[in-house]
This record gives structure tokens, C-alpha cells and sequence, in this order.
């Protein structure tokens, strides 16, 4: 009976994850043939004129459009996430030594972008750019800085509510003994807090990209003059294929590119639980020798 | 003295850039909420959104989609969580893994591959705008539901179960009485993180609808792109006072849990 519900249960995880892959595993399929949309297989080329045939990749290795998006984007990614994990760990951990009541404002503050709406975020900067370019600089704000500025405001209050739970678990009298030992307060932060925070830090980082990666609203709203054309607007991915797929079906060299995407996307994963199994079983093993080693100076004493 | 401002320094770049690029950007949207279009103080687009149709309409259709689509995420999460999270069902970490991974692939190109997949089993925009808007929404915001539920589902008192079905409560009974009651602060966060984001999408609602349904994202992109700055803004501040009160409604459940939800964890 028991096994009986276990099937049932793994039935029906493994359905709503083929539900969830099928789009993506169908674009894929479809990049090694040359038709233009979805659910038609063009034959006649290809290996034995069964259509199967790498053109598509082709296609994507000549596409400078595709390359100037894919380009923009790993650039406002890096940099934005770059800039976000600087400014919100540092907030943690200003934040972290200030009074209650400023930490607890700051901290109110920091949800606003959390939860509010993508959408009001680019629409209350933009709204805010056209009138300081106005009123201050009498020119047109939109540039690359603007677009920066946009995916910053919506990333750093995730590295700070990822880095503040790590400063919640410090041990405060570690920092007092490297200044007893003599370290400058920077050393100390450098060489005792920042280590042990690190974990918290990277998982920012982390999402701070993933937050740049998949977003459409601010970049349609912020984006200015082209970061590697130098003209026209900053096209990422996202308002790239948003432009594509608005008139017709995913353009051929996408589906070339969801190839790499899925694989790069599956491989940071594999290795990611792969690292995270090492360090567990390291980790207990560190710790299990700690103890041991505390036993031992405790039996001495 | 100089080494306690020394430690709380670096919170000053952080304060001077919320208050740059979130505070003031909202007090801007407010002033054009309530001002018109020469700059004068004025009720113009408060009584305009209150008295026009369409945007009364995108509100309604806004509401009705979120709800919808939030319980049908919460319908599908729900059980999927329960059984990820029990260690009779599934001990298989990598499949929450696998439901997780697509949330890395760019959401506009996830879109853009349900659109075809979609046209090519003959729904499109045109013939079931809100069949195929209804698909989109789920398919994306699925994950951002499972996650937040898998975590309190993991926390779940199963002695309390038992002791529930040992107390002579029907499978039904135990569901109702005790399984939900618990995984309540999780079912709040996942309908939270479902609710708002449907509310103001743009881009799932344009591409799969081919632009016949208007959420407030689309709305608010619309009366921007048409220099609507004053009915724009005032559409702003009404979903920002919805956010605000979804999110008060929501401080009341999860007022006695953890501060880690799944949220802010992805």
C-alpha cells in the first residue's frame, strides 16, 4: 500500500517536471532543424534529408544582433550584480552596528524594492531621470549608467537580507580580539568579518545576477544609448526576444542559444549540488574533529 | 569613539542610495499622481481612474487573474511540496533542484518557447487569449510557489499528524485540521509571491494574449509610452497601496515565523 502511494507520488513529481521542461526541451529539438516555427519539421536537408542539420547554429555564430544582446547582457549582469553585492554588504554591515531604530528604518526601507512591483520600480526611475535630466542637467540622462543604477535598485536589498542573517551569526567578541591583538579596524573587517560572512555575500551575488539575467521591465524602461554599438538602446536577451516574439515565433538562433543556456544552466546546477555534498560531508568531518579536540583540551584541563 | 563610527560608516553609501533611487523616485510618482499635466495640484487622474471604464476594467482583470492564478499555483504546489518534502514519498533532493533550475533560463525566452508551443497545439492569442495567459502565468510562477512551500512543509510536525490519525481523524479531517493550519505561513508567502508579480506583469500577458489582456503592468507601460505621466503615475500608486496592504495582510500570518522565507532565499 505504501509503495503504492510512493508511485503515485513520484508519478506525479516526474509529470509536472516534464510539464515544466517540455517548452524548453521542444525548442531544443527544434534547433536542429531548420523550419521557422515550432511543430513543423522542414525535411530535405540536412543528414540524409531528414532535416536534421546544424544551420540553425550556424545562424547563431553569424548573428551580430544575438551577440551584442548576449554581450550587454553578461556585462550589466556582472556589473550590476558587482555593484549591488558592494553596496548591500556594506549596508548589512553598517546597518549591522548602528542603533535599533536606524537599523530597523533602513531595514524598512530595503523591503520597499523587495516587494514592490517590478514594473513601478522602472516606472517611478524613469519617471524620476526625465526630470532631474530636466530640471539639472538639461540633457538626456539615458545611458548605460541609468540601466545600471535600474538593476542595482533591484538587486542589492537581496544581498542585504542575504548577508545580514551571516552578521546575526557572528560571533561579536572575534572582532574584539584581532583590535586587542592590535588590527586596524579595516584588517579586523577584512581578515575576521569578511571571511565569515562570505558564504552570505556570494548567494547575494548570485542572485543579484539571476535578478539582471531575467529582467525585461527596468531595461525596457532605463536603458539608453547601446553599450557596445554605442547607438540605438541597450538590447539585452530579454527585450531582445520580447521584440521578437511580440510579432512572430522565437527566432531560429534562439532556439540555437536555449541550447546553450540549458546546458550551461544544468551544469552550474550539477556542480553547485556536487560542491554542496563535498562540503557537507567535509564540514562534518572538520567539525566532528573540532570536537574531538575540544574534548581532549577539555579532558587536559 | 572614532572606531564605533568606523564600523557603522559603511552603511552610508547604502542609505544615501535608498533614499536617492527608492524613496525619492516614489515621492516623484506620488507628485505626479496629483498634479496635472501643466504641473498644478489637482484631482484629475484620481477622478479619471475612478470614472474610466478601461482602467477600472484593467484593475478587475488584474485582481481576477492574480487570484486565479494564485490559487491554481497554491492547487499545484500544494500536494507537490508535501510530497518533495516527505521522506516516505520522495528522499530525492535533486528533484527540488529540478524544479528550481528553469528559474535560471531568461523568463522572457521561457515565454516565448510556451507561446509556440502553445500556437502549435492551436492555442494562441488570438482564438484563447486568457486560456493561454492563464498557462503562462502558471508555468512561470509555479516554482516561485514550490519553494516557499517545500520549506514549511519541511518543518511540518509529523508526530502532530499522527497523532491527529491516532486521534481517530479521517484522512480529510487530518488535511483540513492540522496539515493546512501548519503549513499556513507558507501557503501566505507562496500566494504572496505569486499574487503581486501576476498583478503587474507585462510581458507574459502581452506576448501570450497578443496584447488583448491588459494587467496594470501593461496598463502602466501603456499610459508611459503615451506620455500619460500623471494617469501613469496614479496607476503606480494604486498598486503600490495594494502592495502595501497585501503586504500587511500577510505580516499578520507570518508575524510568529521564521524571518528566512523562501523568498528572500532565491
Amino acid at each position: 500500500m505504501v509503495t503504492f502511494k510512493k508511485v503515485l507520488a513520484q508519478s506525479f513529481i516526474w509529470i509536472l517536471l516534464a510539464l515544466i521542461y517540455l517548452p524548453i526541451l521542444l525548442l531544443i529539438v527544434w534547433s536542429f532543424n531548420s523550419s521557422t516555427v515550432l511543430g513543423v519539421w522542414q525535411t530535405g536537408n540536412g543528414v540524409n534529408g531528414s532535416g536534421l542539420t546544424g544551420e540553425v547554429y550556424e545562424a547563431l555564430f553569424r548573428s551580430e544582433e544575438i551577440g551584442r544582446a548576449l554581450g550587454n547582457t553578461v556585462i550589466v549582469a556582472l556589473s550590476s550584480a558587482t555593484v549591488a553585492t558592494l553596496l548591500g554588504t556594506m549596508g548589512a554591515m553598517g546597518a549591522y552596528y548602528c542603533k535599533r531604530r536606524t537599523t530597523a528604518i533602513i531595514e524598512a526601507v530595503n523591503q520597499i524594492p523587495v516587494v514592490n512591483a517590478e514594473v513601478i520600480i522602472a516606472m517611478s526611475l524613469t519617471v524620476m531621470f526625465v526630470m532631474v535630466g530636466n530640471i539639472i542637467f538639461h540633457e538626456n540622462l539615458f545611458s548605460f549608467w541609468t540601466l545600471l543604477i535600474g538593476h542595482v535598485v533591484l538587486s542589492a536589498p537581496f544581498v542585504y537580507l542575504n548577508v545580514k542573517p551571516k552578521l546575526l551569526q557572528l560571533d561579536p567578541s572575534l572582532y574584539e580580539a584581532a583590535l586587542d591583538l592590535n588590527a586596524t579596524p579595516s584588517l579586523a573587517v577584512r581578515k575576521v568579518i569578511i571571511p565569515q560572512i562570505l558564504p552570505g555575500i556570494l548567494s547575494g551575488f548570485m542572485l543579484a545576477i539571476s535578478l539582471s539575467l531575467d529582467d525585461f521591465i527596468v531595461t525596457a524602461f532605463t536603458s539608453g544609448p547601446g553599450l557596445l554599438s554605442g547607438q540605438g538602446t541597450i538590447v539585452t536577451l530579454s527585450t531582445y526576444v520580447q521584440s521578437k516574439i511580440k510579432k512572430g515565433p522565437v527566432p531560429a538562433e534562439m532556439r540555437a542559444l536555449t541550447t546553450f543556456i540549458f546546458l550551461l544552466v544544468v551544469g552550474i546546477a550539477v556542480g553547485y549540488t556536487i560542491f554542496n555534498n563535498v562540503r557537507a560531508k567535509r564540514g562534518s568531518s572538520h567539525s566532528s574533529k573540532r570536537a574531538k579536540a575540544l574534548a581532549r583540551a577539555e579532558g587536559r584541563r | 569613539m572614532r572606531y564605533k563610527f568606523a564600523r557603522k560608516a559603511p552603511v552610508i553609501p547604502y542609505a544615501v542610495f535608498l533614499i536617492l533611487f527608492v524613496i525619492l523616485p516614489i515621492l516623484i510618482i506620488i507628485y505626479y499622481a496629483f498634479t496635472d499635466a501643466q504641473g498644478y495640484f489637482s484631482f484629475e487622474s484620481l477622478v479619471e481612474f475612478f470614472t474610466n471604464t478601461t482602467k477600472l476594467d484593467v484593475l478587475f482583470v488584474s485582481l481576477l487573474i492574480g487570484f486565479f492564478n494564485t490559487l491554481l499555483c497554491l492547487i499545484i504546489a500544494f500536494p507537490l511540496a508535501y510530497v518533495l518534502a516527505n521522506p516516505k514519498l520522495n528522499n530525492n533532493y535533486v528533484l527540488v533542484i529540478l524544479f528550481v533550475v528553469p528559474m535560471w533560463i531568461n523568463f522572457v525566452l521561457r515565454t516565448g518557447a510556451m507561446k509556440e508551443m502553445l500556437s502549435w497545439i492551436g492555442i494562441n492569442g488570438g482564438t484563447h487569449p486568457i486560456t493561454a495567459t492563464m498557462i503562462g502565468m502558471v508555468y512561470n510562477y509555479l516554482p516561485f510557489t514550490i519553494l516557499p512551500l517545500y520549506s514549511t512543509m519541511l518543518k511540518l510536525d509529523r508526530s502532530q499528524i499522527e497523532a491527529a490519525k491516532d486521534l481517530g481523524c479521517n484522512p480529510l479531517q487530518t488535511f483540513i485540521k492540522n496539515i493546512i493550519p501548519q503549513s499556513l505561513p507558507g501557503i501566505v508567502s507562496a500566494g504572496m509571491m505569486c499574487f503581486m508579480p501576476t498583478m503587474s506583469s507585462y510581458v507574459i500577458s502581452d506576448t501570450l494574449s497578443d496584447g488583448r489582456i491588459m494587467l496594470f503592468g501593461n496598463s502602466i507601460y501603456l499610459s508611459f509610452s503615451q506620455l500619460d505621466w500623471n494617469g501613469g503615475s496614479f496607476m503606480s500608486l494604486v498598486m503600490l497601496v495594494i502592495v502595501f496592504l497585501t503586504m500587511l495582510f500577510t505580516r499578520r500570518f507570518s508575524r510568529n515565523t521564521d524571518p528566512e522565507r523562501g523568498g528572500a532565499s532565491w
